[in-house]
């Protein structure tokens, strides 16, 4: 085949495969999603059915699809933020990119701290930071559930603790440990952690499977996580521990959405965030993915303790936005290494 | 020609020479030099951008850059770099020696077999290492009745490295081989009529020759490993380009960018290190009389080890990956809600892949010619600039040219033609490497002749000069359209919204832990990468 010939074939078959491609239109709505495509995607598609607003979508991870949109600034072409953390909300919020919510929207949520103070974003479900242990394992080492977070540094604990230092949840706890206890006190305490052997993660679902092979005694997670191996395996014994008394280690974050100033349909806009604090979508979230429906009227699908009834500690969630710094002082601590 | 002619360096086996400046018509030189300069000029964006980017961290960016964490970043990067090279040549040269030199059965076979790991990507690789060898891996279940249940897991600088070293060994496999087999022989008969041992022949006489030939598939897997994003983020390895992706990830361009400047030193370092070492000494054949077709070597009692070796080496290389692809295909594990179809990520990945690949042809043929026959010291430049994609990982590309799209109200931002760029500045060293190779094996006397009988310079580039560079060309196509179709992380940050391909589908499937959904693009992605180092290799002599 001469060049020529074979360089005309290949060029035909591109721009033919590109141009079939979906031409998308300029009333599509365009969503940046911190959250998973297979959890977001199908209530989107449901958006669709039920509104006849097409949607387009970017998945990333929450800091990264935020970082995104801070970069992009005027430009940006996001009309939706999706985000999995308050504190990537609270970032965006900052830097003054998010159009305020009506209090028709924020009102549906039930607990005014899982909203933006400025109005700025709505929390869509929770999730509460926990010690995932094994009961068995704990026993056989002889110890007794840590009152807090920061008893995790002690001598008994060493070595059989697991934790995952890049996921955004952790990081997101670690920044509330910064807002409220210091920089200096935070980078001890993960100097300890360091120092007593804790063995790290990549994210939440390995360390869940450590606990329950036995691997370490427990781990810091989100709540969810466990249900889901339940979900799988009822016979799992392990469970979950709620660090008492307003403990850092019980921090509770949010997913939530917000509405980029920068939009051309914010009606199209808010018809989304509003459709997912509608009760079905409430119901889908907590079915879906066991994290703690927002709404009044919608219960958790899993038997949780209540929302109201865990010990919290106080700190605006918008508060936790550093995440940059944070991160340095994680990697700082060596926990990456 | 070889393969050795389309790895994108500067750097020939036996030394060619450039014709005169004042052979070549000096109107296709100037317009050459004319469009050669606009791509310098998209080349030069990112690196332009870097520093614009860099420089808005200041003060603070400079404590940062003097951190004891970013020396450790540095110090993880050379690491895993010596060791995948390491490694990867200590597999590879006897490879090559097997397969090329030895009266191993099968020799064929087991090259094919051996190279086609090139066309699995270092993030599919990965993740299908962390399947077999995980604590919990398909390993551990063969150990399970010998008591062993659970392993130590390979995430970390062992399986960065592991993984890094199969993906990347085909490359000093192929220069190698090639130099085996066109290495004088008679310098080895006299060593050998001279009282060597066969082991002194190859150590003192034989591997002399081969230097050059393994310094540039070297060189590869060394750029290799510093540039490779999938492998050290699928094997949390704080290597640079995940140290650059978690500055991106945690709202810092300007950190990044820093990291980036730090990690393209690093890189053109490596590159001045090698081109300062090189051409010392002599390789090419300098005796009269043809060369002398090789004499197979008879393995005898070292047979059976050499067959284990090679397929260890390929069960490593290919083996592992397909069968954990095929465990996943055929297991019961939880699948993605979300059903993409086969054919659109086809449509999308071929399409993309095949427009890249033509468009860096076709940037890169100018920049090629001037290469091969307009030798001033400008020109030199305009080709070395072009070569910065060697130096430019495609997380950095990337980065950059959000800055630069973002920054610029041109209306490019997430959208094809800038996905195709930041292909075409990564990939277009593969292009001109292949097509400068192939015009500089081309006696410029034909198109002279050509000329002198009336056709018109374009004329005579068209249907004197394109017809005999054809096979360059084409493996220069078919290597860039090999590496835009496994291209991660440049496509992860420059795809228009909803555009996926093979190789976002399967990072979003192994980022959310749905194994069975990375299977059928995986195999798809493999097949049709096959397909393309098809047309490669059979340019390549792999008789012998």
């Amino acid at each position: 085949m001469s060049v020529a010939r074979c360089s005309l074939l290949l060029l035909a078959a591109g721009l033919f495969c590109l141009v079939v491609s979906p031409i998308l239109a300029d009333d599509v709505l365009t969503v940046y999603s911190g959250r998973n495509e297979s959890l977001i995607g199908p209530i989107l598609a449901q958006f669709t059915e039920d509104t006849g607003i097409e949607t387009e979508v970017l998945y990333g991870k929450t800091a990264a699809v935020a970082n995104q949109i801070l970069v992009e600034g005027d430009m940006s072409p996001a009309d939706v933020f999706i985000a999995q953390d308050g504190g990537a909300l609270g970032a965006l919020s900052a830097a003054d990119m998010l159009h305020k919510l009506p209090d028709a929207t924020l009102s549906r949520v039930a607990n005014a701290a899982f909203v933006s103070p400025e109005g700025h974003w709505t929390g869509l479900s929770g999730r509460a930071r926990v010690f995932v242990y094994s009961p068995e394992a704990l026993e056989e080492q002889g110890l007794e559930l840590p009152n807090s977070i920061l008893d995790l540094t002690d001598e008994t604990w060493s070595g059989l603790v697991g934790w995952a230092p890049t996921n955004a949840s952790f990081v997101a706890n670690v920044t509330a440990m910064r807002v409220l206890l210091g920089e200096e006190e935070t980078a001890s305490w993960l100097a300890g952690m360091i120092a007593k052997g804790v063995q790290a993660y990549p994210k939440n679902t390995p360390i869940v499977q450590a606990t329950i092979d036995g691997e370490v005694v427990g781990g810091l997670v989100n709540h969810y996580y466990l249900y889901r191996f339940l979900a799988e395996d009822p016979a799992i014994t392990a469970t979950l521990h709620f660090f008492p008394g307003g403990d850092l280690g019980s921090l509770i974050n949010v997913a939530g959405a917000a509405i980029l100033k920068t939009t051309d349909q914010p009606y199209d806009a808010l018809a989304l965030v509003d459709y997912l604090l509608s009760d079905g979508a409430q119901a889908y979230f907590s079915q879906s993915t066991f994290e703690y429906p927002l709404v009044d009227g919608v219960d958790p699908s899993v038997d949780l303790p209540a929302l109201a009834d865990i010990e919290t500690p106080e700190i605006d969630l918008s508060d936790l936005a550093d995440l940059q710094g944070t991160l340095e002082l994680i990697e700082d601590s060596g926990a990456l290494d | 020609m070889h393969l050795s002619d389309v790895i994108p360096l500067r750097f020939r086996i036996n030394g060619h020479q450039r014709p005169a400046l004042s052979r070549w018509h000096v109107g296709n030189r100037q317009l050459a030099q004319a469009v050669s300069l606009a791509v310098v000029a998209v080349v030069m964006i990112p690196i332009v951008y870097l520093f614009i980017g860099a420089l808005g961290a200041g003060q603070e960016g400079l404590e940062y850059l003097l951190r004891a964490r970013t020396a450790r970043v540095v110090g993880n990067s050379a690491g895993l770099m010596l060791a995948t090279t390491v490694c990867a040549t200590a597999i590879a040269v006897p490879f090559a020696w097997l397969t090329s030199r030895s009266d191993l059965p099968g020799r064929r076979g087991w090259l094919v077999l051996g190279l086609a790991a090139m066309v699995i990507p270092s993030y599919l690789t990965a993740v299908t290492y962390t399947e077999a060898f995980g604590p919990k891996g398909m390993l551990q279940s063969l150990l399970e009745p010998f008591g062993v249940d659970r392993l130590p897991g390979i995430r970390g600088f062992f399986g960065a490295t592991l993984t890094i070293t199969f993906v990347t060994f085909p490359y000093i496999v192929l220069p190698t081989r090639a130099a085996l087999l066109h290495c004088d022989r008679s310098l080895e008969e006299a060593g050998q009529s001279l009282g060597l041992s066969r082991w002194q022949v190859f150590r003192q006489i034989t591997l002399p020759q081969l230097r050059p030939a393994l310094s540039a598939g070297m060189l590869m897997t060394a750029l290799y490993a510093l540039s490779d994003f999938g492998a050290v983020a699928v094997m949390h390895f704080n290597a640079f380009t995940r140290a650059i992706y978690l500055q991106t990830v945690s709202f810092r361009m300007d950190k990044a960018s820093m990291l980036a400047l730090l990690l393209i030193g690093l890189t053109a370092l490596l590159l001045a290190l090698r081109s300062w070492m090189r051409h010392r000494g002599r390789h090419y054949r300098v005796g009269s009389g043809a060369e002398r077709h090789l004499q197979t070597l008879p393995l005898g009692k070292w047979k059976l080890p050499a067959l284990v070796f090679c397929a260890a080496v390929v069960f490593m290389g290919v083996g592992i990956p397909l069968l954990a692809l095929f465990k996943w295909l055929a297991g019961h594990i939880i699948t993605s809600p979300i059903n993409v179809s086969m054919t659109v990520l086809a449509r999308n990945t071929v399409g993309v892949s095949a427009v890249s690949a033509l468009t860096v042809a076709l940037a890169a043929f100018p920049l090629a010619l001037l290469a091969a026959r307009g030798g001033t010291r400008f020109n030199r430049w305009l080709v070395n600039i072009a070569y910065a994609g060697n130096v430019l990982p495609g997380i950095v590309i990337a980065l950059a040219l959000v800055m630069f799209a973002t920054r610029n109200m041109l209306g490019i931002y997430q959208t094809l033609p800038l996905l195709v760029v930041g292909y075409a500045i990564r990939y277009l060293p593969f292009s001109i490497g292949a097509t400068e190779s192939a015009f500089a094996q081309i006696n410029p006397r034909f198109e002279e002749a050509a000329r002198s009988l009336g056709l018109s310079p374009w004329a005579a580039l068209a249907r004197i000069t394109l017809p005999l560079a054809r096979g360059g060309i084409l493996a220069g196509l078919a290597l860039v359209f090999l590496n835009v179709m496994k291209e991660l992380p440049t496509t992860l940050i420059l795809r228009p919204i909803g555009f996926r391909t093979f190789a976002t589908r399967i990072w979003s499937a192994y980022d959310e832990a749905f194994l069975s959904s990375i299977a059928l693009p995986g195999l798809v992605l493999i097949a049709v990468s096959a397909f393309a180092l098809a047309i490669i290799l059979r340019r390549e002599d792999l008789e012998g």
